[in-house]
Parts: structure tokens; sequence; C-alpha cells
């Protein structure tokens, strides 16, 4: 995770289209910018950023269900639900289950564990729309980087 | 009217925040109630969950935008309930 790159996801593990599941691993950084306001002596990941890594799993399970023909862009975020804070070090499973695939959107549930333990959940839509221009190698590059493209992602 | 026409009045007026009262058959759900292509997202998420059926809100909007349709015959809601019939007729012939 680069927290103030907005990296937040390190590498997916699983992409099953079958069920149109993901699941990532990221660790948060021991040293960040982000850290030195929130909060001084005390340093948590924010709710704001944990909300993106939840969106930027879903992102690329569509992304990877789509076969990077299309963008998702965040649109909406429901129900989300932080249960326990989050410091540096930790590894984060980071989950998005598609739930429906509308004409223009999709919406996922997403979740973040630690060694099995809810951290955090929200149900995320995303308006799905044609790349802005030269944007999808970009992505792909990036999908590359994050192990979505390889065989190994694909269960 | 319909109970679907009953239903897809019931979503506009909670999910885009407008009096019930305010809507009626012919209301044209972007001129009349000033829904933005976002909010009719969310609308169209929970009348495709209501229904069972996926509106083809790509298809419409691109018809409309070549001119091959006017946007009334999508957007006005009793010809929008009229899709939806159509769409769950579909679903369970």
């Amino acid at each position: 995770m680069r927290l103030e790159y907005f990296e937040m996801i390190d590498r997916v593990t699983v992409l099953d289209r079958e069920t149109k599941r993901i699941e990532a691993q990221s660790t948060v950084p021991q040293e960040s910018p982000v850290f030195e306001g929130h909060f001084p002596g005390h340093p948590l990941v924010p709710g704001v950023l944990l909300t993106e890594t939840m969106a930027q799993a879903s992102g690329y399970l569509v992304l990877g269900l789509m076969d990077f023909t299309h963008m998702p862009f965040l649109m909406a975020v429901d129900k989300a639900r932080f249960r326990t804070f989050v410091g540096p070090g930790t590894v984060l499973t980071v989950s998005a289950q598609l739930e429906h695939e509308g004409s223009g959107y999709a919406v996922t549930k997403a979740r973040i564990a630690v060694e099995g333990k809810a951290i955090c959940d929200a149900e995320l839509r995303f308006r799905i729309m044609p790349f802005p221009e030269g944007m999808d190698e970009l992505m792909r590059a990036q999908g590359r980087r994050i192990g979505l493209l390889t065989e190994n992602a694909d269960a | 009217m319909s109970s679907t026409y009953e239903t897809v009045a019931g979503i506009i007026s909670e999910t885009a925040d407008i009096p019930r009262e305010q809507i009626t058959p012919e209301s044209h759900a972007i001129d009349d109630l000033g829904i933005d292509s976002l909010a009719f997202l969310d609308i169209a998420f929970a009348i495709d969950k209501a229904f069972g059926i996926k509106l083809p809100l790509e298809q419409w909007t691109q018809e409309v935008n070549e001119g091959k349709a006017p946007a009334e015959e999508y957007f006005v809601l009793k010809n929008l309930v009229a899709r939806i019939d159509a769409l769950v007729a579909a679903k369970n012939a």
C-alpha cells in the first residue's frame, strides 16, 4: 500500500469469474505522511482510505470480469461500517463480490478483514463507462503490477 | 394506475427525495422531476432489484443521443412503466 499515492491494493490473490469475487492482499506501511495528521502520535488508517481500498478491490473485480473493456468509477457508498482500528504494518485481506451488474453500472459488496476478523464493509456502486482516452493501457499496466492479469489470479 | 407505477413512483420518491404527490404518470423524470443521470442510476438499481430485470439504460441513452428515439419514450413515467412491464413479461415468458 502506498497511501499517499492511492495505491491501495498490493496483490490480487483470487479473481473468480464464476462466483464473481475478488480477493487481494495489502499491507499498511509502517510510515506515511497520512499518519502525521491521522492522528499525531496515534497512527490509524483513515476510514476514507479503507473505503478507497474496498472501492479499488471492487473496481479491479469489475475490470477483470469485463476484461478491461470499460472503466468503473465509484458513484455511491452505502452501509459503510468501520468495526475496528487499523494501524501501521497491518496485513489486510480485501474482498469484493459483484452483487448486481446493471446497464452502465455495477454494485459490489466489499469487506476488509485481518486474520479473519472483520475490519470494515460497505456496499459500493460504480458507473461503468468507456475508458477515457489512453487510460486503458495504464490500467492494464496497473493490473499486471498487482497480478490481476496473470494466470495465477484467474481462478 | 398499475402496481408497477405505484412501485416506480415510490422508488423515485424515496431515492430522489421527491414528494410523492409531485410525481404523476405524465412526469418526465429529467425535465419535470429534475433527476440527473447519476440519480437515475440509483433509481435503475432499485427498479432492477424490485422487478428482477435489467433496465437497458445504456441502449436507451444511446438511442436518445443519436436521435433515434425521443427521451420521452423512456423517461416519462407512464412510458417507463410500460417498458418495465414489457421487460417483466419477457422475463416470465
